[in-house]
Parts: C-alpha cells; structure tokens; sequence
C-alpha cells in the first residue's frame, strides 16, 4: 500500500515507543477521586450532585455548561465529599467534585459485557445524543465535545471521516495498544460517525511505524459488515497527527487559515475518540476511562505501562502505583514530548484526554543555551503551516502586530517544529505563542467590532 | 515537585547545534584541505594553521575585550572562516598577509556588525578581496612550492589556468581544461586543486543535511548555461562552461562560500535567484571585466542583495495562496 503523507515541513524525531509491546493493564481504584468540571474544550460543566451524595460508577454528576461543553459521569461508586477548586496539572485552580470510593457498584442500563455489537441504530439524532449524553470528547489532544463535531453546521457535508491513529508523538503507545486491542470496537466506532455523518468514505489513517496496528485493522475490516471504511498507511512524520496536516495528507486538501475542517469537507476523529463512541453508543457507558502510557527515557522497559485508568485518579497516584518517579528524571510531562504539558503539580487529576505520564531525563529535555541565529532556515523548513518562525520571532521582538498578523503568526499550531529544528535553542515557539496571542486578540476584536458595526447599521435602517 | 524542570513544549530537541553543523562544514571541507597539503606541503599548513589561529585570537580577543561579552569561538565558525580564507589563498601567500586577511574577514566583516548570524558578507570571502586589492602581486603569485607528493616540476607557475586565458587567448585556454582537471589542477588558490575532493565535502553536507543542494546548482547552471552561448557563439573569443566550471573557485565558492547561511537567503526560491545572480556576474566579469576570475566579487555583490531577496521570496504557507 502506498504511503501518504503531508508536504509542508514536519520534523522526525525518535519515535521512542517504549511501551509499544505493554498490553493494557486495569489500573486500580484510589481511595478518592477529584472530577474535573474543565476536562473539554469550551464551557466548563456544572455539577448536580451536592456533597453527601452518594454516586454510582457512570452516573450523571455534572450538566453541560454551554454550547461547546460536555456532561461529566462519576468515575466510580461513593460519596461526594467535596465540590471545590483545586489544582489542575500547571496549577490553575478548577472546581472538582472530589468522590470518596467505595465498592464499584455502576449505575443501570451500561453493559460491561466485553460482547462486539455490530449491529448500529438507524437513528442518526439518537445516536449524537446518546454519544452527547454519554460525555464524549475528541481524545486526540483537544478535546472538543465529540457531538458537536459530528453535527456540521447546515450547508457543509462532510465528504471524508478520518480516523486519526496517526499517534506520531514520540513515546505515546494508548493509541497503538487500543488499535491492537479495540480494533472491532474502534472500527464499530467509525461505522457509528459514518452514519452519523451521512456515509461519507472513512479513512483510518496510521503511521508506518505501526505496522501490527494497520495489519489488525485491515483483517478486522474484513470480518466487520461496513462499507466504505478503508486503513491508509502513513509516512512517519511529525505532526501527522494534527488535524489539518492529517487532512492534507489524507485527501489532498488544505484548512484555511481560521477555517474548520468541515470547510473542506473532512471531520476528524482520533481513534481513542472512536472506541468512546462505541463505547457510548452500543454499550451505553459514558466516557470515565481512557488508556495513558507511562513511559519515558529514564525509565526501565519492564516499568514502561499503558493503564486503563478511570478519569479522575490522581496523577501521583498512578506514578506511586507504577513504580515512583524514577530516578534521572528531570521533567514530568502529561502528554507527548512535542506538545505535551510539562506537569508542575503530580497531584493534578487525570480527564478525559490525559494520555501519558512521560519522565524526561535531564539530557533529553534540558534545553540548551540560546545563541544568535545563523539564519540556517531550519526552522521555517520545519514548519507544517509553511511560516517562517525565525522572522515571526524578530517581529515579535520588534512588536510589529500588523506584519506579525500578514506572516500568519496567527496561524501557528505551536507544534514545536521550530524550536525542535534549532540549532541556537531560540526560543522561537515561546515567542511565536505570545506573538500568536496578541495577533488572535487582535482578530477576535475587529471581528467583533465589525459585528458591532453591522448591527448598528442594522438598527439604523430598522428605525429609518 | 520543585526539583523537575518546568517549561513549554516542544520538550525534547533535535540532534542539532551550531557547534555540530560548523563541525560538519569542517569535516566536508577536510578532503580538499588534505589535498592542498599534499600538493603545497608544508607552506601551506602553515598558512592554514595562522589563519584559523589568526581568525579564533580575534575572534576572542574581540568578544572579551570590545563587546564583553562570553566568547564565541566554540561554535567553530571562526574555525571555518579560517578554514575558507586559507584555501582562497595562493600556497605562497607570505604568513603577515594571511593575518591581515584573517583580520578582516573577522574584525571587520563579522564582529563589526555583531557576530556570528549578523554580517552581511561572507567573512572570508571579504578578507580575500581585501588582500587581493591590497596585495595584488602576492596575491597572484602562483609559483608552486614543494609538496609532498606531487612533482610540481612540471606544474606551469606564474598564471592559473584563468590567467592563461590572457596569455594564450581564449580558445588555447580552453584546451587546457579536460574531464582530468576534475582530479587535480595545480595553479590557483590552495583549495581549489581537486575538484573531486570539494564536490565530495558538498555531497557530504547536502547528505547530512546540512545544506540544500539548489544555490549551488543553480550558479553551475548558469555559469555552465552562459559560458555554452558565448562559446558556441564564438569559441575563439570565449571560454567554454566546462573550463569556466572547474578553474577560478567556482566550485569552492558554489559549493562553499555562497551556501554560507548567514549570508544567503534562507527560502528555495531565493537561493535559486542567489545563484542565478552568482553566476551571472561571474560570467560577465571573466567575459568583459579586467578580473580573470570573479567569483568572490560576484558573491560579495549578491550577498548585498540577500536581504531584499529575503523579502521577495517566502515559502508558501499552509492553506493559503
């Protein structure tokens, strides 16, 4: 099978999949459990549950807090002990509904049978409700509310569903282990979004250097009744696994700047994503668990581990279980080594989009001492959105918004391709981030003063 | 939690560094460098020590005492600009000339506009014209001193092969050049003896990535494209492209000096142009200018244009036209 790719930029550092070989293990239950009411991209839910309550495992104990949000389950069975802010993994405080576990007694109606349902509803509304019911969330880094994503705007169709198995951050195997483990859930899953959406073609795209993954999916392809559902290998290259790159290197086509994916008819969905869907759709479970990887370069291979974790287990209480911080370590990392987060505070919850807990060593994360630019161009080859980070960070330095704003700082997808690729450890994303902040601002003002603008005229005309 | 290391992404970075590519250009350079030896002996490892010696003294000498600032010479740039400014020499260059030289490619043309990343000419490109328009008879002096393996008995001294053009006319020059002047072609500055060997330093940066391969092909199309008009155009009053590739530092300078990255464009398209412009100039200089070469004078000129060229060409960005 050919391999595809995206043609601007991108980088290939060492893939490092220290884990890939660790099945999935059951992570135990923890004393108590701190829900985070912030775990989705947009309006952070409301919780209906008052302390005292006693909850079960998968019942509702927060509502959506807006449009772009999502409902939250209780992660196990217990008493509400608390309802406050605490700290998140850099520190912030949000309110968390902090459960006290006992026994784990799930609520009615989810089936925890590991039995495949094949067989999909024919209610297209019923499905995205249930999938919205259920608290679904993209699992790929965003996590945007999964039923809003599936329900494009009126007037745009989506032509393509890309499943993204892509996983091109170094370190990171929960991708890998589900593909191999969920394969028929996940495919089940992609089935479900392609009714969802109307029947578009559905690609499950995956890196080369998962072969196991493509093999399993493409055999289980075969043993599953869908249509119109293809694997497509592709070229390890990061960030594949960014939407808009995964998209170009899928159908050809690429995101305008600002624009949604559906703007050129594609909706992506990560592959964790899609086992959530099915999860929620054939099995009416909400989404309370995830797969995280714990891995890192100073850590043994027989303590690298990929957990079935519940949402809401302490990050310390993970790392306590699978063995302590190891020793050498220098960085404690939620995520991947290219975009991940570095983690200030272990006590921090998991949520729904946590994926790894990764131990940098000092020589691997330590960054080196600035120097001047030899103008090698490295960075700008680097860059999948074709910016130049070098010219961007002397603008940013010079404070010039309107030619920051003309070079597309706006633009960056702070994927660390520039800061990665230089040889004078400039501090180029540090810088392209403010600059891009200052520049969205800027946008999101005018925008706002020309709806301001419109509307005047509007009323305008109204009273004439 | 305090003793772990808190910072944004990306958190892991490339095998890269200033130090590492300069390395790198050091290494590719070693062939030709080797060869040179060989050739010239123990004059020019002399040259080649006082240049790099001379280029690293000022270097720190200029950072510690007028800028005051920590030294730069670890990042072995001034390493190369010695390295460079020597092979661009003739072997028999006398020791306090290599120094001036070194002077300013150094003082002048690097550390007066900041350092390293921040000078518009190529450092040892500048001290050469600087010699050259200085030191105009030493500079031309190719009298060939005792090498180690060559008999330089039969090597013609007193013009490079260039130099023959005006002395033998055009058409006999050409004559002189064959496919064997790929290996060696004794006359002319220290580096340029073995085509072979530079080409092999620049295949080894171009597969280490350390630079693309589009500038320096673009001035041999060029030059290669320009010289076949004129030649088949008249042959007896112009050299032909494979004469005009292999003598006068073209190679060294394609491969070498105009791959520079402080001081050539950083886009594709830009590096095309560069060349172009490169190749172009040194065609005209050799054709009707006074100087029988014209490759350093050709790169300083379009390294004023760099900036503007910068300008013009941008790599196209995502999702945009």
């Amino acid at each position: 099978m050919s391999k595809i790719t995206f043609k601007i930029g991108g980088v290939h550092p060492n893939d490092a999949k220290l884990a890939r070989d660790r099945a999935i293990e059951v992570l135990p239950l923890p004393q108590t459990v701190y829900v985070s009411m912030a775990q989705h991209l947009g309006a952070p839910a409301k919780p209906i549950v008052a302390v005292g309550d006693k909850v079960k495992t998968g019942q509702l104990i927060a509502e959506a807090g807006g449009f772009i949000s999502a409902v939250v389950h209780s992660p196990v069975s217990g008493t509400v002990k608390s309802i406050a802010p605490r700290a998140d993994i850099a520190g912030k405080p949000v309110t968390h509904v902090e459960i006290s576990v006992e026994g784990d007694e799930w609520a009615e109606g989810i089936d925890l049978s590991d039995t495949l349902v094949t067989e999909i509803p024919e209610d297209r509304v019923a499905i995205l409700k249930k999938i919205q019911d259920c608290g679904v969330v993209g699992l790929g880094g965003a996590t945007f509310p999964t039923h809003v994503k599936l329900n494009p705007a009126p007037g745009s169709k989506a032509e393509c569903l890309i499943l993204n198995g892509a996983e091109c951050e170094p370190y990171l195997t929960s991708d890998y282990r589900i593909l191999l483990e969920k394969t028929k859930e996940i495919i089940v899953g992609a089935a479900i979004m392609q009714k969802v959406l109307g029947g578009c073609h559905t690609v499950i795209g995956i890196e080369e250097n998962k072969p196991e993954a493509i093999e399993a999916v493409r055999k289980a392809l075969t043993e599953l009744p869908y249509n119109n559902i293809e694997v497509q290998s592709l070229k390890k290259k990061y960030p594949q696994g960014g939407e808009k790159q995964l998209i170009a290197a899928v159908m050809g086509r690429e995101v305008g700047s600002g624009a949604l994916p559906i703007s050129v008819g594609a909706v992506v969905q990560n592959v964790a994503t899609s086992l959530a869907v099915y999860e929620a759709v054939q099995k009416n479970k909400p989404l309370i668990t995830n797969t995280l990887t714990v891995t890192g370069d100073c850590l043994p291979l027989e303590r690298q581990h990929n957990y079935l974790f519940r949402i809401g287990v302490p990050l310390s209480f993970i790392a306590e279980y699978a063995g302590g911080i190891p020793e050498g370590a220098a960085k404690l990392i939620s995520g991947g080594p290219m975009m991940g987060k570095a983690i200030s505070n272990l006590d921090a919850a998991t949520v729904k989009g946590s994926s790894s807990i990764l131990y940098l060593s000092e020589a691997s994360t330590r960054r080196g001492t600035e120097s001047a630019c030899i103008r090698c161009g490295r960075c700008a080859q680097a860059c999948p959105m074709g910016l130049e980070p070098f010219l961007l960070n002397r603008l940013y330095k010079a404070g010039d918004n309107e030619a920051l704003e003309a070079n597309a700082a706006q633009d960056c997808i702070e994927c660390g391709c520039c800061l990665y690729s230089c040889p004078a450890n400039i501090p180029l994303l540090d810088n392209i981030r403010m600059a891009k902040g200052t520049v969205m601002g800027i946008l999101r003002a005018r925008a706002a003063a020309a709806k301001a603008a419109a509307e005047a005229a509007k009323s305008n005309e109204n009273k004439n | 939690m305090d003793k772990y290391i808190i910072s944004p992404n990306p958190h892991v970075h490339a095998p890269v560094s200033t130090k590492k590519l300069m390395l790198d250009v050091i290494i590719a350079l070693c062939p030709a460098v080797i060869v040179s030896f060989l050739y010239y002996g123990w004059s020019e490892i002399i040259i080649m020590a006082v240049s790099i010696a001379s280029c690293l003294c000022l270097e720190w000498t200029i950072t510690k005492f007028l800028m005051k600032s920590s030294s730069t010479i670890g990042d072995l740039s001034a390493v190369v600009t010695g390295i460079l400014l020597a092979m661009n020499l003739p072997p028999t260059t006398p020791w306090w000339i290599v120094v001036i030289g070194a002077a300013v490619a150094i003082a002048v043309a690097k550390m007066s506009f900041g350092g390293l990343g921040q000078n518009i000419f190529n450092p040892a490109i500048t001290g050469r014209v600087f010699l050259l328009l200085s030191f105009p008879a030493a500079m031309t002096d190719w009298t060939v001193p005792a090498g180690f393996i060559a008999n330089n008995a039969d090597a013609f001294t007193g013009a490079t092969l260039l130099g023959q053009v005006n002395i033998l006319g055009p058409a006999a020059a050409d004559k002189l050049v064959s496919l064997g002047t790929l290996f060696h072609n004794i006359g002319g500055s220290a580096g340029e003896i073995s085509a072979l060997a530079l080409l092999a330093g620049w295949v080894y940066l171009i597969v280490r990535g350390v630079i693309k391969p589009w500038i320096t092909l673009s001035i041999f199309a060029t030059v290669a494209i320009i010289a076949g008009i004129f030649h088949l155009a008249d042959p007896e009053a112009y050299t032909g492209p494979l004469f005009n590739l292999l003598t006068g530092g073209v190679i060294l300078g394609a491969c070498f000096m105009a791959t520079d990255y402080v001081t050539s464009p950083m886009s594709t398209a830009g590096g095309i142009v560069f060349g172009f412009g490169i190749g172009f100039i040194v065609m005209m200089i050799r054709y009707f200018g006074s100087y029988p070469e014209g490759m350093s004078f050709a790169i300083l000129i379009m390294n004023m244009a760099v900036p503007l060229i910068d300008r013009a060409f941008h790599q196209r960005k995502f999702g945009r036209k």
